[in-house]
């Protein structure tokens, strides 16, 4: 056939990497069909945090003072984009188990196009996917009452801190779902997405928690993430205790930077051993 | 290896699963595809024919031996092999979500064909492969046969020098199969070295021009269909009675014509015999039976079930018999 173009093995190390990103984006694009063709659950995915949001600023919004006044919202929001970025875990684990279950991933495999174009194509649509649900989410808190204090050099900061915790649970949901052998394993995850959130300075302030609870909760990546979020959106926080809550903005990339450390390589080595 | 005669070699390829039985796997496989030819590998379940296509396709590492398609090592040179193959898994992998147009322009974008291209070579390919109607709805509404041929399709996005194809038709019902048949024979007609699984004889008869039978991780006999069947000997003639008094007489007249050990199923009053001279038997057998008076419910030439085949290979000697023909 005419249209066949010529080998990728014999073009220059340039060519080869604009094929890698145009193969990755191919795959990310599928993911924004399935956005179209099955916009009820993308929808429900990203309306889920709002929810939340609802539920607990109406059950503890009166109950719970926040430190230099404000409402709950206010101390509420950062967290809760936190914790959205957090149940992205289970749309990536879900995606990658189907695929691998329905025998996608090995058709992508028998191709001639680089193996991490797949991996790299998960994570694009993914990324992609966590923008749109906090862009609604902040829209939802703004509506709310949530407002940021500071600048917006700072706020745009706190945006990119939680984009970074988002990219650093991708790969903990890629290895996940690599080694999970079915798509049912996902529900596993959808409980355990649940301590921990409540395990951290999200919803309550951990001195509050019995003693090694409360240390659990403050060394918990989310509430890293968290309470640098409040700190950049000039949102009220609990200022935390000891070193760990003074130190809450360089936690929330040393936090990230470690799971992508740990869980980076791990997707890697899962992904090869589908050959073995 | 280059300019090939053979398509697709194997040499003693072994293959352990770390969490598998003994003799799972792949235990010296050995197989040579002749380029622009058809090769059946038969097997029943759990013989190693998915092992043997994943390997052969790059999915899966060998543990030893060697395997070359089209002229390129699998272990070491797997870009250059997938540039040149197909893969049609056992299970139909396409999206469920897409549409089946969807997937094909996907799958065209993969194989780096420019947008408009790709969405040509779909259109093309749906027609072909009668699918158009159906292409613009999710594939999550397609029947069996349907999802099949849209399986094959996305292979053919860029034609493969060879083809892969994992039980094209495991669970069809049999107008799909035919469709699905049709459709791999289309392919054979351009040229394309296929190599296909299957449980079934008849597809393999249907399709093949060289049939390997696998077991338990091995090639045990090999040959074209009907070298192989004569070898086996050839088809089967089931006479059935309509009571077991017959039964003894029915069974010295069949022996005249057998050309291996009679199956006797006494609870279904019949008698099963392998015979080489298909018709001729047919014919001595009926008329020997008008003669001695006897009426059967039921005379029936047919081909040899798989089963009846690996009994007849393995039960001769006490090794596993090798017929290479
Ligand atoms: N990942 C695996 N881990 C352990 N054992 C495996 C694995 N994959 C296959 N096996 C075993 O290896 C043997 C050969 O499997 P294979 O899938 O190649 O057989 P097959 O001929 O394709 O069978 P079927 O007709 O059922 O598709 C079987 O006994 C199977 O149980
Ligand atoms: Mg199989």
């Amino acid at each position: 056939m005419s249209t066949t173009t010529q080998p990728a093995a014999m073009r220059s190390p340039f060519a080869r990497f604009g094929w890698a990103l145009a193969d990755s984006w191919a795959i990310a694009l599928r993911d924004l069909h399935h956005w179209v063709l099955q916009p009820g659950t993308v929808f429900l995915g990203w309306l889920f945090p709002v929810m939340i949001v609802l539920m607990f600023g109406g059950l503890f919004g009166g109950a719970i003072s926040v430190p230099g006044g404000g409402g709950y919202f206010e101390f509420l929001m950062p967290g809760m984009f936190a914790t959205a970025m957090l149940f992205g875990l289970e749309t990536t684990m879900l995606a990658v188990t189907t695929d691998a279950a329905k025998g996608v991933t090995d058709r992508f495999r028998s191709l001639p196009i680089n193996s991490a174009a797949v991996v790299l194509g998960r994570c694009i649509a993914d990324m992609l996917n966590s923008v749109v649900g906090l862009t609604i989410l902040v829209v939802a808190g703004l509506l709310l009452g949530w407002r940021w204090r500071g600048g917006l050099i700072e706020a745009l900061a706190a945006i990119g801190l939680l984009l970074l915790l988002r990219f650093a649970l991708l790969w903990i949901g890629i290895f996940c779902g690599m080694i999970a052998k079915r798509p049912e394993s996902v529900a596993a995850v959808q409980i355990l997405v649940w301590p921990v959130s409540f395990l951290s300075n999200v919803f309550v302030d951990p001195t509050t928690m019995p003693g090694w609870l409360g240390a659990l909760a403050q060394w918990n990546p989310l509430s890293a993430t968290a309470a640098a979020a409040r700190q950049l959106f000039g949102n009220p926080g609990w200022g935390g205790e000891g070193w760990i809550g003074q130190h809450a903005p360089l936690m929330a990339i040393v936090w990230p930077a470690l799971l992508v450390v740990i869980f980076l390589p791990l997707s890697v080595r899962a992904f090869r051993t589908l050959a073995r | 290896m280059k300019a090939t005669e053979f398509a697709i070699v194997a040499q003693g390829v072994r293959k352990h699963y770390a969490r598998g039985t003994a003799d799972a796997g792949l235990n010296g496989f050995d197989l040579e595809v002749r380029s622009g030819s058809v090769c059946g590998l038969l097997g029943p379940n759990g013989a190693g024919k998915t092992t043997a296509i994943r390997i052969l396709s790059t999915l899966l590492a060998l543990d030893a031996g060697q395997a070359h398609v089209a002229g390129y090592d699998v272990a070491t040179q797997g870009r250059r092999v997938r540039e040149r193959i197909g893969l049609v898994g056992q299970y139909a992998a396409v999206d469920e979500i897409l549409t089946g147009r969807q997937n094909l322009v996907l799958f065209g974008r993969l194989h780096h064909l420019a947008a408009a291209s790709a969405r040509k070579r779909a259109d093309e390919l749906l027609e072909r492969f009668a699918l158009n109607e159906a292409g613009r709805r999710p594939v999550s509404t397609y029947s069996g046969g349907m999802r099949r041929r849209l399986d094959l399709a996305a292979t053919l996005i860029v034609p493969p020098a060879v083809l892969f194809v994992d039980e094209p038709t495991t669970g069809l019902d049999p107008a799909a199969r035919q469709e699905v048949w049709s459709a791999l024979r289309e392919l054979v007609g351009a040229g394309t070295t296929v190599l296909l699984t299957t449980q079934y004889l008849e597809e393999a008869d249907q399709l093949a021009d060289h049939i390997a039978m696998l077991k338990a991780g091995r090639v045990i006999a090999e040959g074209t269909p009907d070298a192989l069947k004569a070898a086996m000997g050839g088809n089967w003639l089931d006479i059935v009675l309509s009571n077991r008094t017959d039964a003894e007489t029915t069974k010295g007249i069949a022996a005249r014509v057998a050309s291996g050990e009679l199956h006797i199923d006494n609870s279904a009053h019949r008698v099963s015999v392998p015979v080489a001279a298909h018709t001729s038997a047919l014919i001595e057998v009926a008329s020997a039976l008008h003669e001695a008076g006897i009426a059967p419910v039921d005379i029936t030439l047919r081909r040899p079930t798989l089963d009846e085949v690996f009994l007849h290979l393995t039960a001769d000697s006490p090794t596993p018999a090798e017929v290479f023909v």
